[in-house]
């Protein structure tokens, strides 16, 4: 006598959405509003207490983000969640209820630049020290955990470099040192990899990318996998501690597998915010209904247009794991069977302007500094988002002169590739 | 009954069903689990009742303490067990020899005693294990998804109204929705929490 268990397509449509309770809307209602009245002075203090489920003020709460968060969680087979204001903001709010000032967390240096410059300088700033480990070099990561090591970090999908973390292998580490393993699954999506079942303890998310799809909202998310045990060493006081926020409550002993997803909600977006507006979580939750259909279209659109683009004359190399003969190709066969996703980066024999030349030639391709629309878009990097950098720092970061970075949309693909034929024409 | 993992409907049945729960370990300080359970709970209509032998004679939220099940003065339809699991063996004893016969022993959030729960199922009753009648009770009718909680629950079906302000309905039809991995995994450690305590 098991339940059955609905498919990811089943759930990308209906997980934390039922009918209004109240009018039977059956699309979730953007419920636009700050506060929400109590039923009597008892009922305030049980949810100020935490001694009931409800809400209180949209920073903390939000009926509409509530159904996001489900959504994002049964996505990714999380225990809860929590919807934040942007991908970094998902990351602030992790790192504050694991780290003390002073501690570590150790980090792929295969990121996206945003999240680079946040560990880097941002974190700086309340003593949160990242350590670099190298996804080409499994072990470095082993090598960097120290006594003050307090979780490990990479994407399942870096952005931009086409870069597959063997994430199996990275768990096992992070288990051994008995911390938790968080991993940015912005590229790849739900539908593509699920990071929780190779090991993940929590997994962030930039909605703004493919969850949303549309290129319409910014938001962040955080999912709880339920797995790790915080009060086993009891390193992280926010978990195992009795909280003076809320009259020495513990939170891991109260809320057991989602105490995680509570403490990022009750003890840092209460005090630090970041929360989503409701009116994004319904824009993203739309976009969510269309998660396995959009992705079908971008990954089949991405691997043709990758093979396309590895066959022209003016292009010296193509870094895309969908591709046969790429060095991540059969880790992305293990963590994204379905697809290698929808971003790539490939360099141009002409170099630095060859590159201006595409992004100023092409005139379906849209030229800005997103990933993960229904738009086809491209960037050259050198001359945009890492044109501060030295040669040498751009030439790490996978930004080299050279290098031109596409996030394929959902346009018939005949059409991008013509877009791309001519704009590299002569 | 496998107690790995419970189908909804025989959750949703038993919270459906039971009346009068006396919580054996209610404790009466507001930041114990216990507390919150025991509030929530009452707060949704059912009869709690709280039993704690340190605590005989004096009262949690109105509600008189009694040292043991056995002087509990009126019939318990379920005995919710907040003690650790090797504490669960006496107390279903305990329970076989109420008159009228509890209907369902209830084990709390990372307690598991199989031999208390086999006994308990040859005397009758309907057993659960690890997990919270609270969580169980907003997880089924989608209360606790206010805290992004995933419910494991899906559905096209409007609740039946039920009364103030954000509260919702168990009566709900639902099917399970996205049981997984990280749940299964939860479950192994919560059990593997449950048999060290």
């Amino acid at each position: 006598m098991t339940d059955r268990i609905p498919g990811f397509a089943t759930l990308a449509v209906h997980a934390g959405a039922q009918p209004d309770p109240t009018t039977g809307a059956r699309a979730t209602p953007i419920y636009q509003t700050t506060s929400y009245v109590f039923e009597s002075v008892d009922h305030a203090a049980s949810l100020f207490g935490l001694q009931t489920f409800g809400n209180i003020y949209t920073r903390i709460g939000n009926p509409t983000t509530a159904v996001l968060e489900e959504r994002v969680a049964a996505l990714e087979g999380g225990t809860a969640g929590l919807a934040t204001a942007s991908g970094h903001a998902a990351q602030v709010l992790v790192f504050h209820c694991l780290l003390q000032p002073g501690d570590e967390f150790v980090a792929s240096k295969k990121l996206y630049g945003g999240s680079i410059n946040q560990f880097t300088h941002a974190f700086k700033n309340f003593n949160w020290n990242v350590v670099w480990a190298d996804p080409d070099d499994i072990s470095s990561f082993e090598r960097a955990i120290s006594p003050k090591t307090k979780a490990i970090f990479t994407e399942s999908i870096a952005n931009p470099g086409g870069v597959i973390t063997d994430m199996a292998t990275v768990a096992q580490i992070a288990k051994r040192a008995g911390v938790p393993y968080i991993v940015d699954n912005t590229l790849a999506s739900p539908y593509l990899c699920k990071p929780i079942e190779h090991g993940a303890d929590i997994v962030v998310h930039s909605l703004t990318k493919f969850l949303g799809g549309h290129g319409n909202s910014i938001g962040g998310a955080i999912v709880d996998a339920g797995t790790f045990n915080w009060s086993r060493d009891r390193r992280y006081p926010m978990l195992c501690d009795p909280r003076p926020e809320y009259h020495g409550i513990v939170l891991h002993e109260t809320f057991g597998n989602f105490a995680f997803a509570i403490a990022c909600r009750v003890l840092a977006l209460r005090d630090i915010g970041a929360p989503l507006s409701p009116f994004n979580a319904f824009l993203i939750l739309t976009g969510i209904e269309t998660l396995p259909l959009r992705m079908r279209k971008h990954c089949d659109n991405t691997l043709a247009v990758a093979q396309w683009v590895a066959a022209h004359p003016k292009v010296a190399w193509v870094s895309y794991p969908g591709l046969p003969g790429d060095r991540f190709h059969n880790l992305a066969k293990k963590y994204c069977p379905n697809g290698a996703g929808a971003v790539f980066t490939f360099g141009l024999k002409g170099g630095y302007d060859a590159g201006v030349k595409l992004v100023s030639n092409v005139k379906l391709f849209s030229h800005l500094a997103n990933i993960g629309d229904t738009r086809s878009l491209i960037i050259h990097p050198a001359s945009t988002t890492h044109r501060q950098l030295t040669d040498a720092q751009k030439a790490q970061a996978g930004a080299g002169p050279d290098v031109v970075r596409l996030s394929i949309g959902i346009e018939d693909v005949e059409d991008i590739i013509a877009d791309l034929d001519q704009g590299l024409a002569d | 009954m496998n107690h790995d993992s419970y189908p909804d409907s025989y959750i949703r049945g038993i919270l459906n069903t039971v009346k009068t729960i006396a919580m054996v370990g209610a404790s009466e300080k507001e930041n114990r689990p216990s507390y919150f359970a025991f509030k929530y709970l009452l707060e949704r209509g059912y009869t709690m009742i709280p039993v704690n032998p340190l605590r005989a004679g004096e009262q949690i939220l109105g509600r008189h303490i009694y040292a043991r099940l056995s002087d509990v003065p009126v019939p318990i339809d379920m005995v919710d067990i907040f003690r650790s699991s090797r504490h669960a063996l006496p107390i279903v004893q305990e329970a076989l020899t109420l008159n009228p016969r509890p209907q369902v022993i209830w084990m709390q959030l990372s307690i598991r005693n199989d031999e208390a729960a086999a006994l308990a199922e040859a005397g009758g009753m309907k057993v659960v294990m690890n997990r919270c009648p609270k969580i169980e009770y907003g997880r089924l009718s989608s209360e606790i998804a206010w805290m992004g909680v995933n419910t494991r629950t899906i559905s096209a079906r409007k609740a039946a109204a039920s009364g103030g302000i954000q509260r919702l309905s168990l009566n709900r039809a639902s099917v399970p929705g996205g049981a997984t991995e990280a749940a299964a995994a939860a479950e192994r450690m919560e059990r593997e929490r449950g048999s060290a305590g």
